[in-house]
């Protein structure tokens, strides 16, 4: 089992649907579009050869630049029979950042999805239970988004806009 | 004084409005924890029991969140290692180098034997005190408090080994991108050696006390179990995934850190309950000690073979990541730069994205770096068993007895800092 032959089981059934191939230190990466995540997922769990029934991780990262992709939630799978590894990316708008969820292939997935909802607000469409898991209930915003700054803007003595980032860059 | 406490009472009695579902239903609601002591950490569950019957759990998280995620995206690549201390305090050694390993790889950094086998023999070490700390707390909340006093005098041992080698206990912040930042002292070795001829009696004794001891495995056989596929489904990694019996372990599976050059044994369970995972932990644990005996006689070969391996604890192209030594910093210019520069954080990491698990004493600990040639990462997640596994809870307690429900908790070894990161 290696990365092509996952590639093109892939290609073979969702075609050009999955775009953005790449393999940055070995792991097989691509992006899927947010409308057949679940198929996806559903795919690689029941294929007779591909057998990814491992969900190693699920979380989000925020990209505010990427404009109508604002949100990616990205998927770690492992097939542990072979010992091959996937990451599987699906970029939503901030505006409607609806994904559907994969709680009902992994039990594994209904925390990670919840606390993907608690820090990026990525609304998982179909599980069972989205409320915020680490931070409080009444948390009006979703704090790792990038427009929120580890420290306050005002503050000009710990702007180390010369080493990299600034507080107020993002 | 009497008559005015009657008034209050009935005064609440009045404004007390039960609902009618409250007032039919023959269960008790039970608040286990957040602070209850049989926790061992700060989370909470409310038991619905029935008499000592357990019929649901409703668990809430989060008690301890510090934000690590959020403030590694601030930190330049050194800072964060204090951070990783601190999801599984217990072994916190592994975390630290789990962590060191993954910059390792975005570098593309290839580090020398011989600091491949010191970290392999620290983070054993770190593994053994860990499954140490479990088993014993297992027997502690069965009743069998002198398993645990006993066996703390060596957990405080390999405290000891963390200090000589890093000057902390606990939070070790140990080693550095490229190795260690100083050799093992004389007094590391002698208190290694120590450890290595002493342990295996106090472990046998251990064993001698609880694994046949017919009330323990009254209480452990049948407790808290779970199926392979349920165990799999639910994200389950380490020890608690091989007591149920699938025998992964990252150190096989994918070795890092030269685990290939080990001979070890993974030990699994069949069913999956308390019993299970007790004796797949004491069974690491005896594997463990097998790998640090390897790990040092594996160095004492290098070291005979070239006594200048000896001085080797970082790898030598990882000098634009190691601080270089003091009495350098204080008299060559270019010492002084690097020094500069690396405790400024300015170090040059290419941009890249990159995922990296490691076996911690709990399961699969894993660093998902997404890195954009700054000096703090973009993004960075770390994959915590703890709180993957912990969902499990409500379906491995359900139907069970109160006190079974409590040694389930011990037994998955929850740790707050990694549940809630």
């Amino acid at each position: 089992m290696t990365n092509e032959i996952v590639k093109d089981r892939l290609t073979e059934r969702f075609g050009d649907q999955l775009t953005g191939w790449e393999g940055p230190y070995g792991m097989l990466t691509c992006t899927m579009p947010a409308g057949i995540n679940m198929e996806v997922l559903q795919f690689l769990y029941d294929d007779e050869q591909l057998r990814f029934r491992f969900l190693t991780d699920l979380t989000g990262v925020h990209y505010p630049d990427r404009k109508g992709e604002e949100l990616c939630v990205v998927y770690h799978l492992h097939n542990m029979i072979d010992g091959i590894r996937l990451r599987l990316k699906t970029y939503v708008p901030v505006e409607k950042p609806d994904v559907f969820s994969v709680t009902k292939l992994y039990s594994a997935a209904n925390w990670m999805e919840r606390e993907t909802y608690d820090f990026f607000g990525v609304n998982f469409v179909g599980h069972p239970d989205l409320r915020r898991i680490l931070n409080v209930d009444e948390m009006e915003h979703f704090p790792m988004r990038k427009e929120f700054p580890m420290e306050d803007p005002t503050r000009m003595d710990k702007d180390d806009e010369m080493f990299g980032r600034g507080s107020t860059v993002v | 004084m009497r008559g005015s406490n009657e008034g209050l009472m009935s005064e609440q009695n009045q404004h007390i409005q039960l609902s009618d579902e409250s007032v039919a239903k023959q269960t008790t609601t039970l608040n286990l924890g957040p602070t209850h002591p049989a926790t061992h950490g700060v989370f909470e569950n409310i038991l619905e029991i029935d008499g000592e019957k357990v019929l649901s759990a409703k668990q809430t998280v989060g008690y301890i969140h510090r934000a690590f995620e959020k403030i590694a995206e601030r930190r330049p690549y050194y800072q964060i290692t204090p951070l990783t201390d601190r999801l599984n305090y217990c072994s916190a050694p592994i975390n630290n180098m789990g962590w060191h390993m993954t910059i390792e790889k975005l570098l593309g950094l290839k580090l020398p034997k011989r600091v491949e086998y010191m970290r392999v023999l620290i983070m054993e070490l770190a593994r053994i005190s860990d499954h140490l700390i479990c088993n014993s707390v297992v027997a502690v909340d069965t009743g069998a408090l002198t398993g645990f006093t006993y066996v703390f005098q060596w957990r405080e041992l390999i405290y000891e080994i963390y200090e000589e080698i890093c000057g902390s206990r606990l939070t070790t912040n140990m080693g550095r991108v490229g190795g260690f930042e100083r050799n093992f002292s004389d007094v590391a070795w002698q208190k290694i050696d120590k450890f290595i001829e002493g342990f295996p009696k106090v472990m046998k004794e251990f064993e001698d006390l609880l694994t046949r001891n017919r009330i323990f495995m009254d209480r452990c056989i049948g407790a808290g179990p779970i199926s392979a596929e349920r165990a799999l489904n639910y994200g389950f990694t380490g020890p608690n995934l091989r007591a149920a019996g699938v025998d992964y372990d990252v150190r096989i599976a994918e070795p890092y850190s030269s685990y290939e050059d080990f001979d070890f044994k993974i030990p699994t369970g069949t069913v999956g309950d308390v019993y299970d995972r007790y004796l797949v932990r004491n069974m690491e644990i005896w594997e463990s000690l097998s790998i640090v005996k390897q790990a040092v006689e594996k160095i004492k070969q290098l070291e005979n073979s070239d006594p200048a391996q000896k001085h080797v604890f970082y790898a030598p192209e990882s000098d634009k990541y190691h601080l270089p030594p003091k009495e350098d910093v204080y008299t060559k210019m270019e010492a002084l730069i690097y020094h500069f520069k690396m405790v400024m954080g300015e170090i040059a990491v290419p941009p890249g994205e990159i995922y990296h698990g490691v076996e911690g004493a709990n399961g699969e600990v894993g660093y998902y770096l997404i890195s954009d040639g700054g000096r703090a990462p973009y993004r960075l997640h770390f994959r915590r068993p703890c709180f993957i596994y912990y969902q499990a809870f409500p379906e491995m307690i359900k139907d069970g007895l109160l006190s079974d429900a409590i040694i389930a908790l011990s037994s998955l070894n929850v740790i707050a800092g990694e549940l809630d990161a």
